[in-house]
């Protein structure tokens, strides 16, 4: 059995160049112990090893040497023991490291978790005191690291108060910034420290406040902040009474008769909020029309989306434009075709010569249909019985717009305007009079955003394009200037 | 009105605060105070810099501005017609608590909110400033988490989304109807508006590939809501319906669920009674279903029985209870999305699962290794050594895997 030495806790180097020359020699596992700290001065023990030989050497993977250095952390005795089975067995299995069920590389993946959890709780549970005032002004901390994480964690305290002058002291050493510089020096004792700190009767104060004694669950909190960590958190001293105290209070709370309402703020509440369900109003103008459907219930898709979308467009207009229902950028917005769909009927009528500013645009159902996958909401189509609710609504604008010519997107526009169902493909492109008047049906732009065959989409594009250009000189014919 | 001091203030602000759920301090931009004049930094994680006994984490100084307010909710501690003691702090006094409470690392930074008092925009203007006054006057670089009043003014949003990492507004209750009964004042009609609009104003915010100036930030660290669970009578599907649609809809990072608790001076028209932490906590568990396991809030509902999860077993696990068919699932060859439906298999154990088995089949006994409780797996998985048989079937599956002691509501009484 060979005993190497290492002159530090946390000497990754010497523990690397002895495991190296080791491995190179030949020592297997079984032969060589490692321990800190040493019987005499040298780094070696009871036999020495070979000096390292230059044209003699080997490659590990840097996933373990990032694994070792943090397993070198942790208190457990036996760590440098297991990082040299671990070096061994690369030779034969150069991907151990990546084979976390193995027993060795399971018990340093966990000791490493293990060390970075104590470097976290160090973040988490240091408490600094305030010493001196002015140019003379210190923070110091006296803080007992679960495992040897000082020298990690410290970059994290210099990054977050670089303009603090601070130490924070611990059993293993001690960490110093002094505005510019990071330095170590040796373990420190608590009475190094400040003994107290005037804030931290607040920080108490805060503590005690925003515990709920009715949710008492005081072994998730011991799971999360161990009692190790209790003797050097001011806060934790309040803990046991807290406890005691919770069934009382909350009792107290759940059994007092419930008390006489505080009259003193009645005069400044804020109104209440009008929930009338608006199903059936009669409208007398767009903006009744608006404020209206802000309560509407006729059918449920209102549940789920964020408002009603009306139709946008001067009170009267000689063209009304209309769609199936809001997307999700119309939902949110609260103003129909600004979405993908939107753009392609800019584009469409732009090229027809219609502007937007002069057309009556709206959806056959006013509020965003969808489901949700994710993060993202996809658009479904409404239901006829859901059309059919929402004629109400659409019957209303165009009695009110009093259009001489609707141009109907898509089936469900359709049938939003005739109260039936229709084939679009075997209707569109021609103009036919209707009971609801003049009536020209053609595709949806989203038909053209969405149908799976190129040839189909392009062919739809053009086809969405002549029935445009076909209203614009239907209006045209009719001798007037548009709007 | 006498002036009372600055820790009964902080004692009576901080109590009015905590029933919000939300203490996260994740998610906001890397950044640290090198180069500045003040304190600060923010690397991604949270850091929960202490556990009050009922084991949540205080990460921020949660409090209010004050606990004034004109809004008469019945579930709330603060309003107006309850007989609590009332305290308002300054800007200023919050701008010091803040960074006397950084310094000494109590906390990774603020989250403040508020009773309104006067009007919306009065109330968010102020909570502006004290997140204003950190930012520009002193130079902090921690976290501030700011609540969106949401009648405000949209010029105030956009400063609040400038100055904090993280905005919320809360919906409370699942069902709007509800709403007009508990909180009469408050439209949830409104309140899904301003999460749209903060949802608009963090898409602008998104640099474009070929922007050469980045767009000004707006809330980094996203949105988050609470609903409150128990106090308007909404099953637990309907409530995960509502979550899916505000993730769905407005981008949300979190949907915080909070027991409908005990609170001094209780209203009339809603009893308390004992918080229902396991309904809580299963809420949690489904919530995460959907947003890091791929299921749907119709799917979950699947496992619930009348619109309830099942208290005694978690949600997937109810899931898989009733679709039997699609299990075992064979750890050395199935797919990421077949795994996480896997009962007992968390995210990280998949990801080593995936990992190892490109360079080992793995045995049962190294399943084992890389999950916490290989019980809860075993019936759902084939290995190499190891098909459960009839077991993945058996009619008494469900006795033999949940605890013979059920689990009692997380609570004192």
């Amino acid at each position: 059995m060979r005993t190497v030495h290492l002159a530090g806790e946390t000497d990754f180097d010497s523990w690397r160049d002895a495991a190296r020359n080791l491995r190179l020699e030949g020592v297997e596992p079984a032969r060589v112990r490692f321990v800190v700290g040493n019987g005499r001065d040298g780094l070696f023990g009871d036999e020495p090893i070979p000096p390292r030989s230059s044209n003699r050497s080997f490659t590990v993977s840097k996933a373990f040497v990032d694994l070792a250095r943090e397993v070198m952390l942790h208190r457990d005795a036996d760590r440098y023991d297991l990082l040299y089975r671990l070096l061994w067995r690369l030779q034969d299995e150069p991907n151990l490291i990546k084979v976390t069920s193995d027993r060795d590389v399971a018990r340093a993946v966990e000791m490493a978790k293990n060390v970075s959890r104590a470097s976290h709780k160090m973040k988490a549970f240091v408490r600094f005191r305030q010493q001196g005032e002015g140019d003379n002004e210190h923070w110091i901390a006296w803080f007992e690291p679960a495992h040897r994480v000082l020298e990690k964690t410290a970059p994290f305290f210099a990054r977050r108060y670089a303009n603090m002058r601070w130490s924070i002291l611990t059993p293993d050493g001690a960490a110093h910034w002094d505005l510019k510089t990071l330095t170590f020096g040796p373990p420190a004792r608590k009475e190094d420290a400040p003994q107290e700190d005037e804030i931290e009767d607040f920080w108490k104060t805060y503590y005690a406040s925003t515990f709920n004694p009715a949710r008492l669950r005081s072994k998730a909190m011991q799971a999360e902040m161990p009692k190790s960590y209790w003797k050097n958190l001011p806060e934790a001293d309040l803990i046991a009474g807290m406890i005691a105290d919770a069934t009382g209070r909350t009792e107290q709370m759940v059994n007092a008769p419930a008390p006489e309402p505080n009259r003193r703020f009645d005069q400044v509440k804020a109104a209440v909020v009008d929930r009338a369900v608006t199903d059936d109003v009669v409208p007398e103008n767009l903006d009744d029309l608006n404020a209206a459907l802000a309560g509407c219930r006729r059918c449920p898709l209102w549940r789920d989306a964020t408002q009603p979308v009306c139709g946008r467009g001067p009170k009267r207009s000689r063209l009304m434009i209309v769609g199936e229902q809001p997307g999700d950028q119309e939902d949110i917005a609260g103003t129909p075709f600004i979405g993908p769909a939107g753009k392609v009927l800019d584009k469409a009528m732009l090229e027809a010569g219609l502007e937007r500013d002069t057309v009556y645009l709206t959806n056959a159902v006013k509020h965003f249909k969808h489901t949700v996958r994710g993060r993202q909401r996809l658009h479904k189509s409404p239901s006829a019985a859901e059309i059919d609710h929402c004629r109400w609504w659409l019957d209303h604008e165009r009695a009110l717009v009093q259009p001489e010519l609707i141009v109907a997107m898509g089936a469900s526009a359709a049938r939003g305007i005739l109260g039936h169902t229709v084939s679009v493909n075997d209707l569109r492109g021609r103009i036919e009079e209707r009971p609801q008047g003049a009536l020209l049906l053609t595709y949806h732009p989203a038909y053209i955003l969405r149908h799976p065959d190129p040839n189909e989409r392009i062919r739809a594009q053009k086809a969405f394009s002549t029935d445009l250009s076909l209203a614009a000189a239907y209006l045209k014919s009719t001798g007037k200037v548009l709007s | 009105m006498a002036r009372i001091d600055l820790r009964r203030k902080l004692s009576v602000l901080a109590d009015a605060a905590k029933y919000d759920a939300s203490c996260a301090s994740s998610g906001a931009k890397k950044r640290d105070s090198r180069g500045g004049t003040g304190v600060g930094s923010t690397e991604g994680m949270g850091i929960c810099h202490a556990y009050t006994p009922d084991g949540r984490c205080v990460s921020l100084l949660k409090i209010l501005l004050t606990n004034f307010c004109i809004y008469d909710c019945a579930y709330c501690i603060n309003r107006s017609s309850s007989n609590v003691e009332r305290a308002r702090f300054s800007v200023d006094e919050v701008v010091d608590l803040t960074l006397s409470f950084y310094k000494r690392n109590y906390i990774e930074g603020l989250f403040l909110s508020s009773g309104i008092i006067r009007s919306s925009d009065y109330t968010m203007e102020q909570l502006v400033e004290v997140a204003r006054k950190l930012r520009e006057e002193h130079d902090f670089r921690g976290y501030i988490h700011l609540k969106l009043i949401p009648e405000a003014d949209q010029r105030l949003i956009e400063l609040a989304g400038l100055y904090a990492d993280r905005l919320s507004a809360n919906i409370e209750l699942p069902r709007d109807e509800a709403l007009g009964r508990l909180a009469p004042e408050k439209d949830a009609r409104v309140i899904r508006k301003a999460m749209g609009q903060v949802r608009l104003k963090m898409e602008e915010a998104k640099p474009g590939k070929r922007d050469r100036i980045k767009p000004p930030s707006f809330a980094p660290g996203g949105q988050s809501t609470q609903l409150i669970v128990g106090a308007d009578g909404a099953p637990d599907t309907e409530i995960l319906d509502r979550s899916s649609s505000l993730y769905g809809g407005y981008g949300l990072r979190r949907v915080y669920y909070s027991a409908f608790s005990p609170i001094p001076d209780s209203s009339a028209i809603l009893p308390v009674s004992r918080p229902p932490l396991m309904r809580e906590h299963r809420l949690y568990q489904a919530d995460w279903l959907m947003r890091f396991y791929g299921f749907t809030a119709p799917e979950i509902a699947e496992g619930a029985e009348g619109g309830m999860l099942d208290l005694a077993i978690d949600p997937k696990l109810a899931w898989a209870l009733k679709k039997r068919e699609v299990y075992p699932v064979d750890v050395n060859t199935a797919q990421r999305e077949d795994l996480l439906r896997v009962p007992g298999l968390g995210v990280k154990a998949i990801d080593r699962i995936i990992s190892v088995r490109r360079y080992r089949t793995l045995r049962l006994e190294d399943v084992a290794r890389l999950t916490r409780s290989i019980d809860k797996v075993r019936p759902w998985i084939t290995a190499l050594d190891w098909s459960p048989g009839g077991l993945t079937d058996a009619i008494d599956l469900r006795a033999r895997l949940v605890p013979e002691k059920q689990p009692q509501q997380l609570s004192l009484f």
